[in-house]
């Protein structure tokens, strides 16, 4: 029998390797940084473990419950260097975002989910360094994040991709 | 995609709870978590364990991709070192010979520096370093600019002691955890440093910009002294930061000062030292018991008045 044509009479993946592949690649983006040979001297990555938190919630809205930004944005918080319960906040006010607009519009498109991937980006980076630096200069502390801001945005499409394909794996039949 | 079907869980009461209690639990927990971070902006080392331990998992693989990238990019250095060595060599010969010539100068200011310095007294402070390290990676994505040190408690770093590389401060340790820890480089937003320029001792300080650059305010405004090249280093004001460690240049003024390059790029420096936090207590300790021998000199004073 021809396996490669009947995919479908295979097993469906393991509960396990399904929840599990989402979770770790958020927290693999997350702390990717960090073990990067680099010291940067202004925010010059694009907050990798956010980017994909995001994709994965416009990919598949019913996979987490709601609260999942508790966790992953305690987690991002260890490794981001930002106060740490900024983003335990922000992910999780972006997550309840996500399940308001998909309640809101009948039939997303592409350019609505990069649409609201790079909103919500430049929404949480800017608070997030608005939090971090209560005393600064507020229109400096922004223009310190708009360039981030800028590449985050642009690079949605590809993350929107890198999140495909890591959904094909985690529901690759064995 | 369209719109997901069943987010009405229909009639089952228990569907409704469970959706109900899971929106409760995201949104006290979000509001916990914004005030953690508030807290957390107040007091930054309440939370530095938790950040030291995911710290510690990190540096051994930032170590092994340091190891590795850092001797791929050595190799370019290394070429380029071969195809110019004939011009180098004559340039540096020059070169040698003028540092000679200026060495048997500075020979001499130091002999006649050193006896003056006896002359006042002067005690110098502890200048030795703690330990050597070097810095692994730094966090990248967030406003802060918070840089991962090779050295920790192992080594005697602790809170607070200053780093410098071999061109200038670099910035101070924020928090150590056993291996490794977390050092506030100089250009972060919150990083304060008292200054002065080097060639008259202006007093002014160096506010990080976050960017890479540092802004120079001074104390008097009426009057912008600075200008571009002026070198500024530490005054040892308020302790912390010793003396004399070359900070920045100057690259251009503006409207409140001027705005200045660190003259130590963390992103190529190699080694790093941490010091000793200075403390001015040796000064005060020796300034101390001169006012009160002059008291009792002070006494025959009236005496002789009438």
């Amino acid at each position: 029998m021809n396996r490669a044509a009947a995919p479908l009479q295979r097993e469906p993946a393991s509960r396990w390797r399904m929840q599990a592949v989402p979770v770790a690649t958020v927290m693999f983006a997350s702390a990717l940084p960090l073990m990067l040979p680099m010291v940067a001297s202004s925010p010059v990555l694009p907050p990798l473990g956010l980017l994909l938190f995001l994709c994965w919630q416009l990919l598949r809205l019913e996979m987490w419950p709601v609260w999942i930004g508790l966790p992953l944005g305690l987690w991002d918080d260890l490794f981001s260097g930002a106060p740490i319960g900024t983003a335990v906040g922000l992910w999780t006010l972006a997550t309840i975002a996500i399940h308001y607009f998909s309640q809101r519009v009948y039939w997303r498109g592409f350019v609505h989910d990069w649409g609201v991937a790079a909103l919500l980006v430049a929404v949480i980076q800017a608070l997030a360094a608005l939090i971090a630096h209560p005393d600064a200069h507020m229109g400096r502390v922004l223009g310190l994040v708009a360039p981030q801001i800028v590449i985050s945005a642009l690079l949605v499409p590809l993350f929107l991709r890198l999140t495909g394909k890591f959904d094909n794996f985690r529901l690759k039949r064995r | 995609m369209v719109r997901p079907a069943a987010r009405r869980p229909g009639q089952s009461r228990k569907a409704q709870t469970s959706l109900f209690v899971a929106y409760v639990i995201a949104v006290t927990g979000a509001v916990a978590g914004l005030l953690l971070a508030i807290l957390s902006v107040a007091d930054p080392v309440g939370f530095a364990a938790l950040r030291v331990a995911s710290h510690e998992v990190t540096a051994p693989v930032a170590r092994g991709t340091r190891s590795v990238i850092g001797s791929i990019s050595g190799i370019d250095d290394a070429v380029s070192a071969y195809v110019s060595a004939g011009s180098q060599n004559s340039r540096l010969r020059a070169e040698l010979a003028d540092a000679r010539r200026q060495l048997v100068a500075t020979s001499a200011l130091q002999e006649e520096n050193r006896q003056l310095k006896t002359l006042l007294k002067l005690q110098e402070a502890d200048k030795t370093g703690v330990a050597n390290g070097y810095l692994l990676t730094s966090t990248s994505t967030s406003s802060k600019r918070i840089a991962l040190l090779s050295i920790g408690r192992n080594l005697g770093v602790a809170a607070g002691q200053p780093v410098r590389g071999a061109d200038g401060l670099i910035g101070r340790v924020l928090s150590s955890g056993p291996s490794v820890s977390q050092v506030l480089l100089l250009t972060d937003v919150d990083n304060i440093v008292p200054i002065r320029r080097a060639r008259d001792g202006l007093p002014a300080l160096a506010y990080g910009r976050g960017n890479g650059d540092l802004d120079i305010r001074t104390l008097n405004i009426a009057n912008n002294p600075f200008k571009p090249g002026d070198i500024l280093v530490t005054s040892g004001t308020g302790g912390l930061y010793p003396p004399n460690v070359p900070v920045a240049i100057v690259v251009r003024r503006t409207s409140e000062g001027a705005l200045a390059r660190p003259l130590a790029d963390p992103a190529k420096v190699d080694a790093v030292s941490v010091l000793r936090p200075y403390t001015p207590d040796n000064i005060e300790a020796q300034t101390v018991p001169r006012p009160a021998t002059p008291a009792p000199a002070a006494v025959p004073v009236p005496k002789t008045a009438p």
